[in-house]
């Protein structure tokens, strides 16, 4: 994560509120983008922010969700806790689902409410709500203030926890009264908590049995999740893939830890992953399993998930280890730390039959599935992998792609070439509609050098439409892709294959995006015709400022490969 | 097979810390039987007594889950054989069935019951034992009439000799480091 060096502790002790005791907290923890929107209970706290303008950057979303997904976005991208602030009542309540996606997806954020006077609480107050009981299990820790005291060190708390261990989401709520009491300030950041033990000592004995093991493998195959981004293990996940000789295959969180088209990246795990990876999940003898969590999305059923191999496991939390599936070489640690040690241990190997394997089952899916896609027949609707794989040639596969959720997320996980570190946004476990425009937002901020294209479906864009009120006031440079199928697609394709075709609540009356675009002061093309999309998406990428791009895309189109709920990723299907 | 299995979950004394831990209970539709919540042997920590019937899987995941919340330093879980566990009844008894007839008398000493309060109108007996104990002798009390009726949470000591101290020890050694 993020390096731990603070800023110098505030030494000379000043009497200032509350409020600006918090907004000296957030300096002192090196922040200086935020997201959030006002509102009465929290009103001392933006007073303070007036000040410090300077200092800290503060985003005003259109809506508290849209500034916690932005705040996901830019800790992601950024590698820092991403910061998010919203008043009591609804303005609290909205970030729910920020911190449920967050909390599935390990991503570090702190976020702050408003409260009304401690006094008031337990009485029904105007935009009262016990959001500390409400957002419990959707955060890694949570508090709340009552007394200016308490706020720093209550946010020196909050940066440590979220940022240590497996990351995660913590929620700050501070009652007003608290906000405009003055104190003594004085800031000293959080090294340690006694109850918490974020960063297990890796075991020597359990890396030389994992090396044992994986030295005796004649088919290993390495599954890699977002612990290794996490972890800031780039290089150290690279040369033990490639020491180890072993194909590696990746979940949705993990991808972009490894280029697309390093010759052992065997492609995508789970329900839409790629046929190779699935099918030799039941094939290989030894499964190394690297800061990834066995979601069924990627095991599918459990019990008929790799009962043939001996699993290794590299893992910070030592809860997710035998949560899912059963493992035989549990290797609790940072894997930063694990996978140095692990390459050392092993032995340089290549497995020439292993990997043959492998290509010959890509061949396969290539023949069934992706030609097709990719480059569909002259007389077929415009398919979304051709559109992705012209963003990915125009791009050079070195943008920051940041995906919503349903058939388009797929289809751009599958077919973008990632060749940048830490270039994938996505709502991986919570599978959160309307999260990639404002997560956009936040990443653009992390990395205004970087290109970010946001690609959403016709459904997910108008969760959080909003936001391109956020981007018109900020001038950022989001390039904003739909792909309109006009239908919730996902759905509809599962309507399809498993409910006889009754399309329910899945077809989709849309409006003129472009024009709700240039509304917001955004320039925005349509693309109907296939003749028309290379040269449409040369404009989208190469425009100065922001650009939404809408292709209309054919409408049911399936995502294959699939495994169908309950059944075993041995059972994928090609169509 | 499920069980039943004691959980002592040693954490910091924080409000809402009992809520968090409650919800993975609730999460995973497990029902809590018994819950007690009491100062611990290391000054400062807290203990929570938590009993519920399980499969053995099963409770080794909520434990972990428990573990991972920041204020819980530790959590043991035990088969009731690895234990010394009671719990304290309280039964309320109109006090002239007391004074009317021996029964109720015999009742309380045949169970090793003892008198906690008698008052004019009302007579409070204590019972510590097993549950399977409380309960037979709230069977036979009430014929004669209980007015009102309270068990408490199991609370219960591992019989293993190395437990929360020797972690605890061991934590503060590594962070005074």
């Amino acid at each position: 994560m993020e390096s731990t060096k603070l800023k110098k502790p505030q030494s000379v002790k000043t009497t200032i509120t509350g409020a600006e005791a918090l907004v000296r907290c957030l300096i002192a923890e090196n922040v200086d983008t935020m997201f959030g929107y006002p509102g009465g209970a929290i009103m001392p706290v933006y007073d303070a922010l007036y000040h410090y303008e300077n200092e800290i950057k503060h985003i005003m979303t259109r809506h508290e969700q849209g500034a916690s997904h932005a705040a996901q976005g830019y800790a992601r991208i950024s590698g820092k806790v991403g910061v998010c602030m919203a008043t009591s009542g609804p303005g609290a309540t909205n970030l729910i689902t920020g911190l449920a996606d967050a909390q599935l997806d390990s991503t570090p954020l702190v976020c702050i409410t408003g409260q009304v006077s401690s006094k008031m609480i337990g009485s029904d107050a105007f935009q009262e709500t016990d959001i500390v009981s409400i957002s419990m299990p959707v955060t890694k820790w949570n508090i709340q203030i009552t007394k200016a005291k308490d706020i720093p060190e209550a946010i020196a708390k909050a940066f440590y926890i979220a940022r240590s261990g497996k990351p995660g989401p913590v929620l700050i709520d501070i009652t007003k009264d608290a906000q405009f009491e003055t104190f003594e300030f004085e800031y000293e950041p959080c090294l340690h908590i006694r109850s918490y033990i974020p960063n297990p000592q890796v075991d020597p004995k359990a890396i030389a049995l994992a090396a044992r093991v994986i030295d005796s493998a004649k088919k290993p195959l390495i599954l890699f999740g977002h612990g290794i981004l996490l972890a800031n293990a780039k290089q150290e996940f690279k040369d033990f893939v490639e020491k180890s000789g072993a194909p590696a295959a990746w979940t949705i969180m993990g991808l972009s830890a490894l280029d697309t088209d390093h010759p052992q990246n065997v492609g995508m795990l789970g329900m839409h992953g790629n046929y190779a990876p699935n099918i030799m999940t039941n094939e290989c003898d030894v499964l190394v399993a690297i800061g990834m969590r066995f979601d069924d999305r990627v095991t599918g059923d459990v019990s008929r998930y790799a009962k043939q191999a001996k699993i290794i496991h590299l893992e910070i939390d030592p809860a997710e280890v035998n949560k899912n599936v059963g493992v035989d070489v549990p290797v609790l640690g940072n894997c930063k730390e694990s996978l140095t040690q692990l390459t050392e241990a092993i032995t340089k190997k290549s497995y020439p039959e292993w990997n043959d394997r492998a290509a010959q089952l890509t061949a396969r899916e290539n023949e069934m599935v992706i030609e097709d896609e990719l480059f569909p027949p002259e007389e077929d609707k415009i398919t979304m992998g051709e559109v992705i794989r012209h963003i990915s040639d125009i791009s050079r596969g070195t943008a920051v792609i940041v995906t919503d959720v349903g058939q388009h997320q797929m289809v751009t996980q599958r077919y973008y070439n990632y060749k940048e570190w830490k270039s994938n946004v996505t709502s991986g476990g919570l599978g959160t509609m309307g999260f990639a425009l404002p997560a956009a937002i936040g990443a653009k901020f992390a990395a205004p050098h970087r290109q970010v294209i946001a690609v959403i479906g016709d459904g997910g864009f108008q969760m959080t439409i909003q936001e391109l009120g956020t981007i018109f006031q900020t001038k950022i440079d989001v390039k904003i892709l739909i792909l309109n199928n006009e239908f919730l697609g996902m759905v509809r394709q599962w309507q399809d294959l498993f409910f006889e075709k009754r399309y329910s609540s899945v077809d989709m009356i849309n409006p003129d995006f472009q024009m709700i675009a240039k509304g917001y002061g955004i320039t925005a093309e349509k693309v109907t015709e296939r003749a028309d999309l290379e040269k449409a998406i040369h404009r989208f990428l190469s425009s100065e400022g922001s650009y939404l791009l809408e292709v209309l895309v054919g409408k049911e189109n399936n995502v294959f490969p699939m495994i169908p709920t309950g059944a075993s990723v041995s059972e994928i299907r090609l169509s | 097979m499920k069980e039943q299995f004691t959980i002592s979950i040693y954490t910091e004394n924080l409000i809402g810390l009992l809520h968090r831990i409650t919800t993975i209970f609730t999460r995973r539709h497990s029902n809590i039987e018994s819950i007690n919540a009491s100062e611990s042997e290391v000054s400062g920590i807290h203990r929570y007594t938590v009993v519920i019937t399980e499969e053995e899987r099963k409770v080794k995941n909520i434990v972990k889950q428990i573990e991972k919340q920041i204020d819980v330093f530790k959590a043991f879980y035990h088969p009731n054989k690895n234990i010394v566990y009671q719990e304290i009844a309280l039964y309320k008894m109109p006090t002239n069935i007391l004074s009317q007839t021996r029964e109720v008398e015999q009742i309380v000493r045949k169970h090793h019951a003892r008198l906690l309060a008698v008052e004019p109108e009302f007579t409070i007996i204590e019972k510590t034992g097993f549950k399977e104990e409380t309960q037979a002798l709230f069977e036979q009390l009430k014929p004669h009439g209980i007015l009102e009726f309270v068990r408490s949470g199991r609370i219960s000591i591992s019989k293993p000799m190395k437990e929360f101290q020797d972690y605890f020890l061991e934590v503060e050694k590594a962070s005074k480091l």
